[in-house]
């Protein structure tokens, strides 16, 4: 094992290059992913290693680059694509859900379409309007689609391999303010995994599962990819009043491993959820009525949600006050903890 | 006919007038000059197999046994004619209305009405004909023939300097395509990459009761020059010059030359599907007009004029066309319901956990029918 620190944005880059040096199949795509590096640098130096037919910049057409990497996939290549804010993804909307989400199922198998989207999502960076939105339950919500997001460099590192391995299409979503974020990774792991006797299939199931981020008794916050440093900061706040906090990072949106946060909940009995999506029909609704379903009589509490406004995202002087902070999540905190 | 614009004959390449007579194009006749009479009649009998089977599945839909039918009535020439210059090493995205590209891939035309009465949305391996699925969201299936293009390209199967093992993609859609921002999205991808492509538009002059002017206001072709795609207007009701043209377009493509726009200008002589009523936007005069440029009949008087068309044999022609309307009939009410445990099917390649956990519940729930039942 080689531990290496490094930032979650450079634990992305690093995840591309083994990706692309374990399989001549894999592909960059995108705009201005080539001698720039991406406009967040993700993929600086690939083009300069792997060339043009291998990292290629693309026509500013977002259905246009995912429809075309459709068409590359069925010729067995597995494009990595990357859509260069949250915000223009919609161009790209049609292909992913009509298309992509689909082909497997119409043509009954016949067709695998590997193709991974990354897309840097949500706020918190001072951006303009467009570039800080947090659209994962659309995604979620179409059947064919899997959709996992990382919190720390190990798990950018992992999934990015684990999704371009899997034969289904992953939308990728990286937190972008947490880009700088520094942690160790073990590159290790998820190689021995995708050479390991599961392979692909293995990594599709690894990739799937939730982490218990830091254990807890009386109460069980979720969250993922932007929220999870926020959740164990919230945790570590609580710990300080009394209050023992369970956090549990999904990582993966579709599918939602509920079964670890069941068990939570049945354990602690109360369940704040916290994503800086809008709270109205997001990820944490379809959370909560599982947990209400499954984990009803263990309850001593409504599930609670903390997340973004039922809004347009607003201009970056007020995104502090959309997004949930500690004292929004610190006041659900609270109100669980009164029943 | 206008005399301009995109509902005009302006440029069309014709071959074989409405009477059947022969006429030379300086460009384009050396391209189909290799067509003998059994080619001829080759084409003849397709058309007319295509048609008795789309005949066939228009009565099968008013009889209730398919939810929907999309007729290729008098498109017949520009298919069969694109079909004819394909070759085993290209690959097809075709959009919904191609059954007559689809017979000249092998897939067998009954199979086709699986979608139509709704057991599946895809009924044949792709991979196998060199055939993709058909695809209902206009235009979404050119930027995927595009990347394949890409593919085949990066993959060395154009310009390989050996012109039989070449091979490059056609991509059939219609007018009313033209105005997707995914086609023109596609445009730009195969001209920017150079892609071994041919865009097939027919243009058969209504996106359901929508004339092609309300897409165009010059004719479709055109629409090649702003992307540095080379594009030739033809007339589709003319299977030779349909084939001739493409196979110029393909061999172009195929020798590593870049995309071609064909435009194959045609009458949907039929409805856009069962669903409409044609009788609210075009004229019984426009119909006669286009039904005296009949692709069938216009080959057909051309193979008479050259006492090619025997009775024998157009007599044979005509029983196989009856033989498969038969067989049509028959195999499309064979098909039952298909199995429950089929929507669950295909979703993801990999197992995931809300697909398997609704399916677990589901076959829990009908189970408890037959518990039920089994206790009454």
């Amino acid at each position: 094992m080689t531990a290496t620190t490094m930032t979650l944005a450079g634990a992305i880059n690093r995840g591309l290059r083994a990706a692309m040096e374990r399989d001549p199949k894999v592909l960059l795509m995108g705009e201005d992913v080539g001698q720039l590096g991406g406009v967040f640098r993700v993929t600086d130096g690939l083009w300069k290693d792997f060339g043009p037919d291998r990292v290629m910049d693309t026509p500013l057409a977002e259905s246009g680059i995912v429809g075309t990497a459709i068409g590359m996939a069925m010729r067995g290549y597995r494009p990595v694509v990357e859509i260069q804010f949250d915000g223009f993804i919609f161009p790209a909307y049609d292909q992913i859900t009509t298309q992509l989400a689909k082909m497997h199922y119409r043509s009954r198998g016949l067709i695998n379409l590997p193709v991974v989207i990354r897309v840097p999502f949500a706020g918190g960076i001072g951006a303009v309007e467009h570039h800080s939105e947090s659209p994962e339950a659309l995604f979620a919500h179409t059947a064919g689609l899997r959709l996992i997001t990382p919190a720390t460099p190990q798990d950018a590192f992992d999934g990015i391999q684990q999704a371009i391995a899997s034969p289904d299409p992953v939308l990728f979503f990286e937190p972008k303010a947490r880009y700088w974020d520094k942690g160790e990774v073990d590159d290790a792991r998820v190689a021995a995994q995708l050479e390991g006797e599961h392979g692909a299939a293995g990594a599709t199931a690894e990739m799937a599962r939730a982490r218990v981020a830091r254990e807890g008794a009386d109460v069980t916050l979720v969250a993922y990819g932007p929220t999870v440093r926020l959740a164990l900061q919230s945790a570590e706040v609580a710990a300080a009043e009394g209050v023992s906090v369970e956090v549990v990072d999904l990582r993966s949106i579709s599918p939602l491993d509920s079964a670890t946060v069941v068990r939570s909940a049945k354990r602690t009995g109360r369940v704040v959820i916290v994503h800086e999506a809008p709270t109205s029909f997001g990820p944490g609704a379809e959370l909560s009525a599982r947990v209400t379903e499954q984990a009803f009589f263990h309850l001593h509490a409504p599930v609670l949600r903390v997340g973004g406004f039922h809004a347009p995202y607003p201009g970056s002087k007020l995104e502090h006050d959309y997004l949930p902070n500690l004292d929004r999540v610190l006041e659900a905190v609270d109100r669980v903890m009164t029943h | 006919m206008e005399a301009h614009g995109p509902l005009s004959d302006e440029g069309l390449v014709q071959m074989l007038t409405p009477a059947g007579e022969r006429v030379e194009d300086e460009r384009f006749s050396s391209f189909a000059a290799h067509l003998d009479a059994d080619d001829l009649r080759a084409m003849w009998r397709d058309m007319v197999l295509v048609r008795a089977f789309d005949t066939e599945a228009t009565s099968l839909q008013r009889q209730g046994q398919l939810g929907l039918w999309v007729p290729c009535l008098g498109q017949e020439a520009a298919q069969i004619g694109s079909g004819h210059a394909l070759r085993p090493s290209d690959y097809v995205f075709p959009s919904y209305r191609e059954h007559g590209v689809a017979f000249t891939r092998g897939v067998d035309l009954p199979e086709i009405l699986r979608l139509f009465r709704g057991l599946q949305h895809g009924a044949w391996d792709p991979a196998a004909h060199g055939f993709h699925l058909y695809t209902l969201v206009i235009g979404a299936h050119s930027l995927h023939a595009t990347g394949y293009a890409m593919a085949m390209d990066r993959d060395g199967l154009v310009a390989t300097g050996d012109a039989d093992r070449d091979g490059a993609v056609i991509c059939y859609f219609g007018d009313g395509a033209t105005s997707q921002g995914d086609v023109n999205e596609s445009f730009t991808f195969a001209s920017v990459n150079r892609a071994p492509i041919v865009f097939f538009v027919q243009n058969n002059q209504f996106a359901i009761s929508e004339p092609t002017t309300c897409q165009s206001t010059v004719p479709i072709a055109q629409r090649g020059d702003g992307f540095g795609i080379p594009s030739v207007r033809v007339d589709g009701n003319d299977v030779i010059a349909s084939y001739a043209v493409s196979q110029w377009a393909l061999r172009r493509a195929r020798a590593g030359e870049g995309p071609v726009l064909v435009e194959a200008f045609t009458y949907r002589m039929g409805a856009h599907t069962t669903s409409d009523d044609p009788t609210r936007y075009r004229t019984k005069a426009d119909e006669q007009y286009w039904a005296e440029r009949d692709p069938i009949a216009r080959l057909e008087a051309h193979l008479v004029s050259l006492g090619e068309l025997s009775d024998d044999f157009a007599d044979g022609v005509r029983a196989e066309a009856k033989e498969l309307g038969r067989r049509t009939r028959e195999t499309v009410r064979s098909w039952g319901k298909p199995p429950l445990a089929e929507m669950f099917q295909h979703v993801y390649a990999e197992p995931h956990a809300t697909v398997e956990a609704e399916r677990a519940w589901f076959e829990r729930y009908e189970a408890s029918f037959a518990d039920a039942e089994a206790r009454a």
